[in-house]
């Protein structure tokens, strides 16, 4: 259709009062800045002819309507068709919608400030009852064996542990090379290049090879739990799981927290030796440390309880990855968007847990006497 | 200017793989009717609807919609078709993170920038009053409706534009029997007070009878045959007879007996 000539109006001034006279297409093309006219005239009107209009659709029927309304004014030379739009857009006004009192900015800060308290505090209790669940569905697997999902298990080795090794292994290659490059510039400062050896093997071991291992895992998989979880209960799968008589944390929690619990420590030492041989490249290239130097330094100086510090801890963080993950998972209701937040809300929660919890441990450790 | 088809659609193929869907399939919309698209499951009707709409490049062929040519246009191409055209698809395909009424307006604001807010919001309104949804209905999001309001929400952001043409993907599939016959019923409503032209894709055999002028019928990847019903009764294909003719057919025959519009027939063969 060709954009028709715009829509326009003429106001004659009769003794009974104005009379609109419209003109054109009356249609949502060719409107312009029509509305904004006919909303500035004030009245009286009393009558709108609108025999002058070439083609009319409903929001031109709806703007000669509207104006007829405010004014009380009559509309008179309409042809059937636009009669009949006019008819229909009418309708509307027995549908009034209550319109809702402002709500003061003040009320609206503490109703924010109150809601979020309340969800911070429901979420943790419910985040409780789904380690409590998890922890059930266990034992009861360990009564029930047979109702163990090892093909699942194994699935999931695959996904969180060996598909992994690609990017934990480079990630953690270039860590131990950056850590000891920044080790070797600062301790040359003192004479002490060596001391770098002890800083990559004691680092790598007690706390980066295991943290960024932890991260990358919640990344990759925590992630991964969370949205595919979540699509799962919004097309019901879990519903349907139910009326089957599976219970769905056994079917798919329980396989993802093993699979995490056991590929963390693996991946763990997987970085660590990766870390390793990525400073101890740094070192015979930068600081002439060959490289059986610098495993027998590497063998005096690190004890045996930083490798049980980083595998202590590894179990403890897949374990809380994976919770993360299938705990924000399972809280997804409603619509897509949720999948996407709550996949959010998994790996950010499941990062800051592992950074508290490796605070802790590092307290703990020290306490004991392995430091 | 006017074409007296709205749609015309020659020469259409369409495959997946080594899976033909198409062959050279050939269908017209005349002005101001509602064409019922029926076809066994995976016979591609909505690979059709698709295709015209522009969302599936067809193998060849050639589509038509308001006698422009539809095929390898980009989305930000052709909008003076795209505007007067509006489309409800088969799950509403909403906006999630919009009320009804943003939704109504997302495309008002896409093609018309300078409208006033008040403009805007009188719009959403009386078109959410147009396809049958209550008022308080504008402020709620999707997820908050049923799948019967959903549908009456997709048809009001499908007439945001004040369309010529519109696409309904199975508008009453899974709907229930009252709710179905409404929805037919403001079909039928809108497209006599707004003119429209309907391509209506459904299984709804009650649908087809109570509104449609006409009726295509896919099968063997063609339309192998598009007239008014009392028409396609008479025509012996299995599959025709079958779908007409089997005890679901024939209740909704006797439940509309006497009715149906007379209308050109045209029986295309089946090869």
């Amino acid at each position: 259709m060709a954009m028709g000539n715009s829509a326009d109006f003429t106001v004659e001034d009769l003794p009974k009062g104005q009379v609109l006279r419209l003109s054109g297409d009356f249609a949502i093309a060719s409107i312009g800045d029509v509305d904004r006219n006919l909303r500035g005239i004030s009245g009286p009107v009393s009558e709108i002819d609108i025999s002058g209009i070439t083609h009319m659709d409903t929001v031109g029927a709806w703007l000669v309507h509207r104006t007829a309304k405010e004014h009380n004014a009559k509309v008179t030379g309409g042809a059937k068709d636009a009669n009949r739009l006019i008819d229909a857009v009418r309708g509307v006004d027995q549908a009034e919608i209550a319109v809702k009192p402002p709500i003061s900015s003040l009320y609206h800060f503490l109703g924010e400030v109150g809601g979020g308290v309340v969800i911070g505090i429901t979420t943790f209790l419910q985040f409780l009852g789904f380690v409590g669940q998890v922890v059930k569905a266990f034992f009861s697997l360990l009564m029930n064996p047979r109702r163990f999902r090892w093909h699942a298990v194994v699935q999931h080795f695959d996904m969180v542990g060996v598909r992994a090794l690609g990017i934990v292994g480079l990630m953690s290659f270039l860590i131990g090379i950056v850590i000891a490059q920044q080790g070797a510039v600062q301790l040359r400062q003192f004479g002490a290049e060596v001391f770098t050896i002890n800083l990559i093997g004691r680092l790598t071991l007690r706390e980066l090879g295991i943290l960024m291992t932890a991260i990358m895992v919640a990344g990759r998989s925590g992630s991964a739990f969370a949205a595919q979880i979540g699509t799962m209960k919004i097309t019901e799968e879990i519903d349907a799981m139910r009326t089957i008589g599976v219970v769905p944390v056994e079917a798919l929690v329980v396989p993802r927290v093993i699979a995490a619990v056991v590929m963390m420590p693996l991946l763990g030492i997987f970085a660590s030796l990766m870390s390793i041989i990525g400073g101890g490249l740094l070192c015979w290239i930068v600081l002439d440390i060959p490289p059986a130097t610098f495993v027998q330094r590497l063998r005096e100086v690190t004890p045996i309880t930083d490798f049980w510090v980083g595998m202590i801890k590894a179990p403890v963080f897949g374990a809380i990855i994976a919770m993360a993950g299938c705990f924000q998972g399972m809280q997804v209701k409603g619509n897509a968007e949720q999948v996407g937040l709550r996949t959010t809300a998994a790996v950010v929660q499941a990062i800051f847990l592992v950074i508290v919890l490796d605070a802790f441990f590092a307290v703990f450790f020290s306490e004991i006497g392995w430091d | 200017m006017n074409p007296p088809n709205i749609i015309s659609v020659t020469g259409l193929c369409n495959s997946f793989g080594d899976q033909i869907i198409h062959q050279d399939l050939n269908i017209e919309v005349r002005r101001g009717e509602i064409l019922g698209v029926v076809g066994g499951s995976g016979t591609g009707k909505s690979v059709l609807m698709r295709s015209i709409i522009g969302l599936q490049e067809p193998d060849a062929g050639e589509i038509r919609v308001f006698g422009e040519g539809m095929i390898g246009k980009e989305v930000d191409e052709a909008t003076d078709v795209r505007r007067r055209w509006g489309v409800l698809f088969q799950g509403g395909a909403l906006f999630s993170t919009l009320t009804v009424a943003e939704n109504v307006q997302v495309p008002l604001r896409e093609f018309y920038p300078d409208f006033s807010k008040e403009l805007l919001d009188e719009i959403a309104r009386y078109k959410i009053f147009l396809s049958g949804l209550p008022p308080e209905a504008a402020h709620k999001y999707p997820s908050e409706l049923s799948g019967g309001m959903r549908k009456r929400a997709g048809v009001a952001r499908a007439l945001a534009m004040d369309p010529e043409l519109l696409f309904l993907d199975e508008p009453t599939a899974g709907l229930d029997p009252i709710s179905a016959a409404k929805f037919d019923n403001l079909t039928r409503d809108l497209k006599e007070t707004l003119g429209l032209t309907v391509f209506l894709i459904t299984h709804d055999l009650d649908t087809l009878y109570s509104i449609c002028d006409r009726v295509a019928v896919l099968a063997d990847r063609k339309v192998i045959a598009i007239g008014a019903i009392e028409e396609l009764l008479a025509i012996d294909h299995p599959w025709i007879n079958e779908y007409f003719s089997g005890p679901r057919g024939r209740a909704a025959r006797r439940g509309h007996s006497g009715q149906g519009e007379t209308a050109q027939m045209q029986y295309l063969g089946r090869s």
